[in-house]
C-alpha cells in the first residue's frame, strides 16, 4: 500500500505549517519519514539541509516531534523522563533548561511523580517537555490536542506560540480545523497522500469567498427564483451558499416578497472546514 | 558516548527499580532448584570425584540463572517498550544502531551476573565450594550473559505479542538450559544424546563455567570459550543486522 505519493513540500524557517487531512490521508506517514520512524521506498526528506537518512544524527538533532499517542514510560518519574530523554541526544548537565520547559508546561509540581501517576493531560505536557528537552530549532506537533481538555489546549497553544515567537518552526498536524485557521501562516492539505492544496490560510480561505445563509422558515419548501445554492433542507430550515452579500441582499428581498416569516437567521463567512470539504471532495 | 552511556542506564534503573521482581525472585527460584534436587540426589550421584552433587550443582544453578535473566532484561524490556509505544523516545533521538545494541545488551548482560552472584551469595553457605580459576569463572559469565542478552534482543525484536516471546522462552531458551548439563554431566548419557549435547551451545558456557570452580569438565574450557565467543560474535552481527534494517522498528 503507499501511504504517500509526490508529496514536495517546504516548510520555511520560523513558519507556523500546518498539515491537514481526514484519517488515512498520510499525515502521520510523512511526519514519520521526517522524523526517521519510518524509511521511504523512495524520495528523501530533511530537516533544515540535514538528510534523515545520510545525516541522521543532525536531522534528529534539530527536530522535536511530539507524538500523536499519549506514550510513556511508567518506570520513571516526569523528571527522570525528562533526563533521559536529554541524555538519548548527548546532553548532560541539563536540568537547568529542563525545570524551565517544566515550569512553562506547569509540570514542576510533578517533577517527581511517577508517570503512570498522571493524567492524560499531563502525559501529553510531558511528551511535549520531552520534545523540547534538546532545544530543537524545528518542532513537530502530531495531532497534540487529541482528547485534551480545553483549558490545557489554551496553555499548550499559548506555549507553542511563544516557542514560534522565539524563532522555533512549529509543524502541527491536526484535524481541529479551527486550530489550523487560528494559528498556522500556511497549510497544506493531504487526501490519499497526496497535497491537494498548499497555500497560506489567508489565500486558501479567500479562494472559497462566498458565504453560507442559514435560515429558519416558516414553510416547508423555499420561495421560487431565490440566487445562490441549496447545501441543504431539512423542514424548515434552510442552508443556501451564496457567491456574495449581493446575493444576500436578493435573497433576502425574495424571502420578503414570498411572505416567508424568517423565524431564525445566520450568516457564516467561508471557514477552513468549508474549503477542505470542497478539495477533498466531500462538499455537499 | 553519552547516548549510549543514557540509554544503558535507563535499562539498568529499569530492572534495579523493581528488583524484587528482577533479581530477589530468580535467586530464590534457584536456591528453591538447590534444595529440592540436593535433596533427592545428593549421595545417589557422584560427577567428579570428590565433588559432592550439591557443590556439582550450585554453579550450574548460578549460570543457568545468569543466562536466563541476561534473556528476560532485554527481551522484556524491549517488547514492553514496543508494546507500550515507548520506544519511539529511543528512536527519535540520534542513537546509532550500534548504541541501541551496547545499551541493552550490556544491560542484560549486568542483570544476568547481578541475579548469578546473588546465587552464588546464597548458596555458598549451604554448599561446600572452591574457586579454582576465577578468570574462567569471569569470563563464561560475561561472554554468556551477553550472548543472552543479544538472543533476548533479537527475540524482542522479532515479536509483536508477549506470547510470542514466551514461546521463544519456553520452547527455545528453557530446553537449551535445561539439557545443558546444568543437573547432571553429560558423561553420565548414551552416547547419542552426549553427541546432541554438544550441539547446544549452552553446554560450553556451563561446562566452561563449572571448569572455573573445580578445575574439571566434559570438554577443554579454552575450546569452549572459543566456541561461545564464536557464538556471540556471530549472534550479535545477526542483531546488528537487524537494527541497521529497522526491521519491525522502523517502518
Amino acid at each position: 500500500m503507499r501511504a504517500l505519493a509526490g508529496v514536495n513540500l517546504a516548510v520555511r524557517e520560523g513558519e507556523f505549517f500546518g498539515l491537514l487531512g481526514p484519517n488515512g490521508a498520510g499525515k502521520t506517514t510523512l511526519i514519520n519519514v521526517i522524523a526517521g520512524l519510518a524509511r521511504p521506498d523512495a524520495g528523501r526528506a530533511s530537516v533544515m539541509g540535514a538528510d534523515v537518512a545520510r545525516e541522521y544524527r543532525r536531522a534528529r538533532r534539530l527536530l522535536g516531534v511530539v507524538p500523536q499517542e499519549l506514550v510513556f514510560d511508567p518506570f520513571f518519574t516526569v523528571r527522570e523522563t525528562l533526563r533521559l530523554q536529554a541524555g538519548y541526544y548527548g546532553l548532560r548537565r541539563n536540568d537547568a533548561w529542563i525545570d524551565e520547559v517544566m515550569h512553562h508546561l506547569d509540570l514542576t509540581a510533578k517533577a517527581d511523580a511517577n508517570m503512570r501517576s498522571l493524567s492524560g493531560g499531563m502525559k501529553r505536557r510531558v511528551l511535549v517537555a520531552q520534545a523540547l528537552v534538546h532545544k530543537p530549532p524545528v518542532i513537530v506537533l502530531d495531532e497534540p490536542t487529541a482528547g485534551v481538555d480545553v483549558e490545557l489546549r489554551r496553555g499548550l497553544w499559548q506555549f507553542v506560540r511563544r516557542l514560534n515567537r522565539d524563532g522555533h518552526s512549529i509543524v502541527l498536524t491536526t484535524h481541529y480545523l479551527e486550530e489550523a485557521e487560528a494559528h498556522c501562516q500556511r497549510i497544506a492539505m493531504l487526501k490519499d497522500g497526496r497535497i491537494v492544496a498548499l497555500d497560506t490560510t489567508r489565500n486558501l480561505l479567500g479562494s472559497f469567498s462566498g458565504l453560507e445563509l442559514r435560515v429558519h422558515l416558516d414553510r416547508d419548501s423555499l420561495p421560487a427564483g431565490l440566487p445562490g445554492r441549496v447545501l441543504e433542507a431539512d423542514g424548515g430550515q434552510f442552508r443556501l451558499w451564496l457567491a456574495n452579500h449581493l446575493e444576500l441582499e436578493a435573497a433576502l428581498a425574495r424571502l420578503r416578497e414570498a411572505r416567508a416569516t424568517i423565524r431564525e437567521m445566520e450568516v457564516h463567512p467561508p471557514d477552513l472546514e468549508e474549503v477542505f470539504l470542497r478539495l477533498t471532495g466531500r462538499a455537499s | 558516548m553519552t547516548r549510549f552511556a543514557t540509554l544503558w542506564h535507563k535499562e539498568l534503573l529499569r530492572f534495579f527499580k523493581v528488583s524484587v521482581q528482577t533479581v530477589a525472585a530468580p535467586v530464590l527460584t534457584a536456591l528453591l532448584y538447590l534444595v529440592i534436587f540436593g535433596h533427592a540426589l545428593e549421595g545417589r550421584l557422584q560427577v567428579y570425584e570428590g565433588v559432592r552433587y550439591t557443590s556439582f550443582l550450585v554453579p550450574g544453578l548460578v549460570m543457568m540463572s545468569v543466562l536466563q535473566n541476561a534473556f528476560a532484561n532485554s527481551s522484556s524490556s524491549l517488547i514492553q517498550s514496543k508494546i507500550t509505544g515507548n520506544i519511539v523516545f529511543v528512536l527519535l533521538a540520534p542513537i546509532s544502531y550500534v548504541e541501541f545494541f551496547a545499551g541493552y545488551v550490556l544491560a542484560a548482560a549486568v542483570r544476568g551476573v547481578v541475579v548469578g552472584a546473588g546465587v552464588l551469595l546464597v548458596t555458598v553457605w549451604f554448599v561446600e565450594l572452591r574457586l579454582q580459576a576465577p578468570v574462567w569463572v569471569l569470563a563464561f559469565a560475561l561472554l554468556g550473559a551477553a550472548l543472552l542478552g543479544t538472543l533476548g534482543l533479537i527475540a524482542g525484536i522479532l515479536s509483536d505479542k508477549i506470547d510470542q516471546l514466551a514461546a521463544f522462552q519456553n520452547f527455545v531458551i528453557m530446553p537449551l538450559t535445561f539439557l545443558s548439563g546444568v543437573f547432571y554431566s553429560i558423561r553420565s548419557l548414551p552416547p547419542f544424546w552426549q553427541r546432541l549435547s554438544h550441539a547446544n551451545p549452552f553446554f560450553y558456557m556451563v561446562d566452561g563455567f563449572r571448569y572455573g570452580f573445580f578445575g574439571v569438565s566434559d570438554f577443554p574450557p579454552a575450546a569452549s570459550l572459543a566456541i561461545v565467543a564464536a557464538f556471540l560474535l556471530v549472534v550479535s552481527f545477526v542483531n546488528l543486522a537487524l537494527l541497521n534494517s529497522g526491521y519491525k522498528l522502523r517502518s
